[in-house]
């Protein structure tokens, strides 16, 4: 099912098709295709494209830096993309500090940060949870002490995604512990190359490594990475979650991988005949994009609407709990398509580090590890058990 | 309710859950799964003296003439610590074909020395394009003076690199046909993988692999009862081993949910999550009814009441294995999804099950047609 843009949308539209189809590289495509890793050289190759060509940061306005688009061309924008299977981007750095800084930046420091997170310069992580707070993200234990010149910094935050990539963190820190929980709280931006600080892998059951512990002992913060005032970080934690829920929704990538799906199961027999021309099999398909279209459209709805002043609130908890649904059921069903080839796990192949000739049809590799990782979408970011607390509490309830 | 065990089966339950509880820990399991072998040979042996591998086996072949409902209660316990040892494809599958296809000088080859743990076997069905029939294979076997020839591939073979002796099942004159064809025979080839659940399993393939007439296990063109019987007995045993497997990732979950604080109280504490875990626990009692089930009618002779109540029980089980399974990860958070905890663990093992013997789309078809 296809929506119908404006004819300006659809002109737009094909801009950006024009420049993915010419700038892409095969090899990278392929692997966002089926599910392998991206390699930091190959995020940072594809952000200087984007940049060349004035497709980076879509968010930003034009002040910032960015392309000034308003939300039609960056919904439009992450469609196309996601269909023709570019990177996504690194939401770390642009996508959710750096509205902060648009927001209680100093003129220094969004001169010095907001050029370098264009270009991933500077890559981000995330010092969010620790492992006493996640849900409670407001227990936080991570301590600052003003030093004067620097704030001294000592805990640990845990499930930093992309840790071993980062080189630069925004962290929540506890700067007051006599206030309430919310208000003791301080965001800060540094380089990870400061001594005393440690990344340990987490392995994940996926077999791959995307997120990390971080250990602070005793690390100089000069105050330059201060963001906004001391104790309000809880603040603009929010302000930068409420970023991260919105593009968590990951619609473009779904339909994409609705697409797969489709493919996947029209080469896959079952009883003689192509698995997609099963009945049972192919209603299910239906169902899900029934399901995706309706999250389109809400999020479309959304857009209209957020141009004329409407704040979009409880909004992003909606998209974020009905785009994390989505997509674990996509990755439910492409499994499920495969079938018995869903079982081998060599997850080196499945993760697209190995040359060695797959076991099975070619897609079917990444299909488990897939699965198995995609629960986390309706956990982080807020669990969907957190996101249905604040669409209930915004009821009144 | 409970359904009562005979004595015979609690020994058993004691015997295996103890064997789980001591030999089968989070970091022992871990150094198994590592091992050049991938499971315990000295485990292997001690099931044989435990009498575990012959527990269906008539006395004649070493065994102890036990019911599928006793193999049941040991494959129960060794879903509850995520065993790997190649019980499945040597005892369930391999053994019980044998027993029913066999000859008479098959079986006093091949029983005894499964029972003292001195052979393993697998059974190769699945093939590239086959999905989950039986039927629909193009590996081939051709009449070759007094014995065959045979081509093909074989997929995702449980066992493969461990089995003494394949079982596989190929297209003959006019029908289908099983042929015990010994792993290091001319022209097989083993490629070896882990499965999600740790588990090894092989592409195999056989390239002009030639074998006498006494290869041939179970009536020329006619082998299709017995492996639909094989496969019936796979799933009903897959289904008592997710019984044993959801059970602990229940109480690994609501142990998780008594201690684990946010917001300055336990997160049992909280409805929603109340709520899940009591859907998880449903989903469990309503699959432990059904590989009750499962048990009984496996080893039955009737094949349509038999794949009626393995299917049901196949679907039953395959649903409440995702409540339970996705349900303990959204319960834990992130820890869940970490490979040094082991609920995780159980998650893959539950989705494993799934595609085993046929997943739930293709036991509602069958139960429904």
């Amino acid at each position: 099912m296809e929506l119908t843009y404006p004819k300006e949308a659809q002109d737009f539209a094909e801009q950006i098709r024009a420049f993915v189809r010419a700038e892409l590289p095969a090899a990278i495509k392929q692997k966002v295709l089926f599910h392998k890793r991206i390699s930091r050289d190959e995020q940072v190759f594809w952000q200087r494209k984007l940049v060349e060509h004035g497709y980076a940061t879509p968010g930003w306005s034009k002040e910032h830096g960015g392309p000034g688009w308003d939300a039609l061309q960056r919904h439009v924008y992450d469609d196309v993309m996601s269909e023709e299977a570019a990177p996504p981007a690194i939401p770390f750095g642009e996508s959710m500090i750096a509205p902060v800084l648009f927001a209680v930046g100093t003129p220094e420091q969004k001169a010095h940060y907001l050029p370098k997170i264009r270009t991933l310069e500077y890559f981000f992580c995330q010092g969010f949870s620790e492992p006493g707070a996640g849900s409670d993200l407001a227990s936080l234990k991570t301590r600052a002490i003003d030093k004067g010149d620097h704030w001294e910094v000592n805990g640990q935050k845990t499930w930093t995604s992309l840790a071993q990539y980062a080189n630069m963190i925004f962290c929540l820190v506890r700067t007051d512990t006599e206030a309430k929980l919310q208000e003791g709280i301080t965001m800060l931006v540094f380089p990870m190359d400061l001594p005393g600080i440690t990344v340990r892998p987490i392995i994940t059951i996926d077999g791959g490594h995307s997120v990390n512990e971080t250990f602070f002992d005793n690390v100089k913060v000069p105050k330059f990475g201060q963001i906004g005032e001391p104790n309000k970080g809880w603040t603009y934690a929010k302000l930068l979650l409420g970023h991260e829920r919105t593009s968590i929704a990951r619609i473009g990538q779904s339909k994409r991988e609705l697409r797969h799906l489709k493919a996947l199961a029209s080469e896959q027999e079952s009883d003689g005949t192509p698995l997609m021309e099963q009945q049972a099999f192919r209603e299910k398909v239906a169902a899900l994009e029934i399901e995706l279209a309706a999250l389109e459209i809400t999020a479309l709805r959304i857009i209209s609407t957020a141009g004329k002043g409407h704040s979009p609130g409880v909004e992003a908890n909606l998209l974020k709990i009905k785009g994390s649904e989505i997509q674990q059921r996509l990755t439910e069903m492409m499994l499920e398509a495969v079938g018995p080839y869903g079982l081998p796990f060599d997850t080196n192949k499945g993760l697209g580090e190995t040359n060695l000739p797959p076991i099975g049809p070619e897609e079917a590799a990444s299909l488990g590890p897939n699965y198995l990782m995609t629960r986390v979408v309706s956990i982080y970011g807020g669990s969907n058990e957190i996101q249905r607390n604040i669409i209930a509490k915004s009821l009144g309830l | 309710m409970e359904f009562t065990l005979t004595d015979t089966q609690q020994m058993l339950q004691d015997t295996a859950r103890r064997l789980v509880r001591d030999r089968y820990g989070f970091e022992q399991r871990k150094a198994v799964v590592a091992s050049a072998l991938g499971y315990s040979a000295e485990l292997w042996k001690e099931y044989a003296e435990l009498g575990l591998l012959g527990l269906e086996l008539d006395e004649d072949h070493g065994g102890s003439g036990g019911s599928f409902e006793d193999l049941a209660v040991v494959v129960e316990a060794f879903g509850r610590g995520l065993v790997v040892e190649p019980f499945l494809s040597t005892v369930v599958l391999g053994a019980g074909l044998v027993t029913r296809a066999g000859s008479a000088a098959q079986k006093d080859a091949i029983l005894p020395k499964v029972a003292a743990g001195e052979m393993k076997l697998a059974l190769a069905t699945g093939e590239p394009k086959a999905r989950y029939s039986l039927e629909r294979i193009e590996t081939g076997a051709k009449r070759d003076g007094d014995g065959y020839l045979l081509n093909g591939h074989k997929a995702v073979v449980l066992g493969a690199d461990s089995a003494d002796l394949i079982i596989a099942s190929a297209r003959t004159a006019k029908g289908v046909s099983l042929f015990l064809v010994p792993r290091d025979a001319k022209g097989v080839d083993v490629r070896t993988y882990p499965n999600m659940d740790d588990r090894r399993a092989a592409e195999v393939t056989f390239d002009n692999v030639r074998v006498g007439a006494d290869a041939l296990l179970g009536p020329e063109d006619g082998a299709l009862l017995h492996l639909e019987a094989a496969m019936d007995r796979g799933a009903a045993a897959i289904c008592c081993e997710a019984l044993g497997t959801m059970t602990v990732l229940n109480e690994l979950t609501l142990d998780y949910l008594k201690t684990r604080t946010q917001f300055g109280r336990p997160i049992g504490k909280f409805q929603v999550l109340q709520h899940r875990m009591a859907d998880m626990v449903i989903a469990e009692q309503q699959a432990r009814s059904m590989v009750q089930l499962a048990a009984e009618h496996a080893n039955l002779d009737d094949a349509k009441r038999r794949a009626q109540a393995i299917s049901a029980a196949k679907v039953q089980v395959g649903q409440s294995a995702q409540i339970v399974g996705r349900g303990a990860i959204q319960l834990h958070g992130g820890i869940g999804l970490t490979i040094e905890f082991v609920a995780g663990h159980y998650f893959r093992r539950l989705t494993a099950m799934e595609m085993m013997f046929g997943d739930q789309a293709y036991h509602l078809k069958r139960f429904a047609a």
